[in-house]
């Protein structure tokens, strides 16, 4: 087949491009393909170009855009402008740094923003723990509530255990 | 070859193959992009010891490699036989990699995240492989300390990993759904329903040999087995367009879809130069003819090979020398006439 460009050139590039669903095939000669800024295979799309439009559109009012390009990690020293161009954060404590960006830019790639899958044993232990102390706490206001007092201590050292137990970990 | 192909898998009339990946991170150090020499060599090193020195079964099974230590074609050989990613190979001298024997498991140190966990199965066997891919990962849960938030789950160095870090895909063969045009409302629907459609080699690669990867999008808020089971669901749908559609092709046009498959069988056992892009077209109508009982002298795994031993490394490989673009294409002829 000959490139649909030149015309001349056998075609060796092969493009199958799908946009929404739709395909689209076209065949080029090597000459012909390096002039598309398209086919630069270099530059291939991916979804971290998606990333500075997405998060332009959480920023919060109360921020500038100039201020809020200025946060910045402090483990790592990653700036939020630089995962903004990248798409990639630098460590494990830059989601708590970017945490008011982040959890927006969660629930529009992914649609919500609490895991609910697998979880490590080690903190496995915890969040256990975590969620048992958070209705022992409920179940307390209850008893104060009531004026169930006796009730209301025993929980209150079972709390205090927990904790305990959380800062041993 | 590509070991973790061979065998039968399920359905494996239209699915080549599963695969399931889990992307891991270890506390308190920087993400991959950032790390410094002696940062990679920790995480190679606590990996290589979690495997290796472990308790379990599963140590004996492994053998390790630094990617710095493989020549450049066999670097991307293992790329072609999707036994490592092409990201693995963006920093050799930080990257390294544990592979099982039968090269079904591969467990990759330092590409995008610190770890990366893959398990590649013939046919449709997703469930099989988050089965294993979560052993190796637990093994490895005693040894480190996996970076985990309580409320994001894993953490990863890309926001679209967070959560789970699960990415599980299918890689089907749809030639029957490509000649009825049917493909394009197929893939339409998919995409609006939170799945991913690749080529061949994954992101941003073209589709060939009417091959289709289809994944999750999304790892965060749903379970494991839900992402698990929406894809097997969705893919076990599009299995059946296939198959209907193989049908309706057969009784509709029959000769012509017969004709098609023979002549595609007598190029590629014919020709003298072949692109890597012909051979896979023609070799998926060759695949479809032995599924569908018309082509009855080919095995299905010459041709399952074939795909992936004419790609561009493995010829040269093949041929046991640097070759250019149209070399390539008279050796890879070659091979073809070779094998069919």
């Amino acid at each position: 087949m000959l490139c649909e460009e030149c015309g001349k050139n056998q075609s060796t590039v092969h493009l199958t491009k799908i946009i929404n669903g739709k395909v689209n095939k076209v065949h080029l000669c090597e000459e012909c393909a390096k002039k598309h800024k398209t086919l630069d295979f270099d530059s291939t799309f991916s979804i971290h170009d998606f990333f500075a439009g997405l998060l332009d559109n959480t920023d919060d009012s109360t921020l500038s855009l100039g201020q809020s390009a200025k946060i910045q990690c402090d483990n790592c020293g990653m700036t939020y402008s630089k995962f903004r161009q990248s798409g990639r954060l630098g460590c494990n404590e830059c989601y708590n740094s970017f945490k008011d960006k982040l959890i927006p830019l969660f629930k529009r790639i992914h649609g919500h923003d609490n895991h609910t899958g697998k979880v490590p044993k080690r903190a496995g232990g915890i969040i256990r723990i975590k969620k048992d102390i958070e209705d022992l706490r409920k179940n307390l206001s209850i008893a104060v509530r009531e004026e169930e007092f006796e009730e209301a201590a025993r929980l209150r050292d079972k709390i205090k255990d927990l904790e305990k137990e959380i800062e041993m970990k | 070859m590509a070991k973790w192909l061979k065998g039968k898998g399920p359905d494996s009339d239209i699915v080549i193959s599963s695969r399931v990946r889990l992307a891991r991170n270890l506390e308190n150090t920087s993400f991959s992009q950032r790390m410094n020499d002696e940062e990679a060599n920790v995480v190679k090193q606590q990996v290589k010891d979690a495997i290796l020195n472990g308790n379990s079964v599963i140590s004996k099974d492994f053998n390790y490699f630094n990617i710095e230590n493989i020549d450049l074609l066999n670097r991307r050989i293992l790329v072609e036989k999707h036994i490592i990613s092409p990201g693995l190979l963006e920093k050799p001298d930080k990257s390294a990699f544990l592979i099982s024997k039968d090269e079904k498991v591969t467990v990759m140190m330092n590409e995008e995240d610190h770890v990366r966990i893959q398990v590649l199965n013939p046919g449709l066997s997703l469930e099989e492989s988050w089965d294993l891919c979560s052993k190796i990962d637990d093994l490895l849960d005693e040894n480190l300390k996996y970076a985990f938030d309580d409320k994001f789950g894993y953490i990863t160095a890309c926001p679209t990993n967070v959560g789970t870090g699960l990415r599980a895909s299918v890689m089907l063969h749809l030639p029957a759904l490509v000649l009825t045009n049917y493909i394009n409302k197929i893939l339409q629907a998919v995409s609006q329903i939170g799945l991913t459609v690749r080529g061949l080699y994954g992101e941003g690669t073209d589709v060939m040999g009417n091959l289709f990867q289809i994944s999750n999008q999304t790892t965060l808020g749903k379970t494991e087995e839900e992402i698990i089971e929406k894809l097997k669901n969705i893919v076990m749908q599009i299995i059946d367009k296939e198959r209907a559609s193989r049908e309706s092709l057969f009784n509709n046009q029959g000769i012509r879809i017969e004709d098609k498959i023979y002549r595609s069988l007598g190029i590629l056992r014919n020709s003298r130069i072949i692109t890597s892009k012909e051979a896979m077209d023609l070799l998926s109508f060759v695949r479809m003819g032995i599924d569908m009982g018309i082509i009855k002298d080919v095995n299905i795994d010459v041709v399952n090979n074939l795909m992936i031993t004419t790609q561009p490394a493995n010829i040269q490989k093949y041929a046991k020398s640097e070759l250019s673009s149209q070399e390539r294409d008279v050796k890879r002829a070659e091979l073809i006439r070779e094998k069919l």
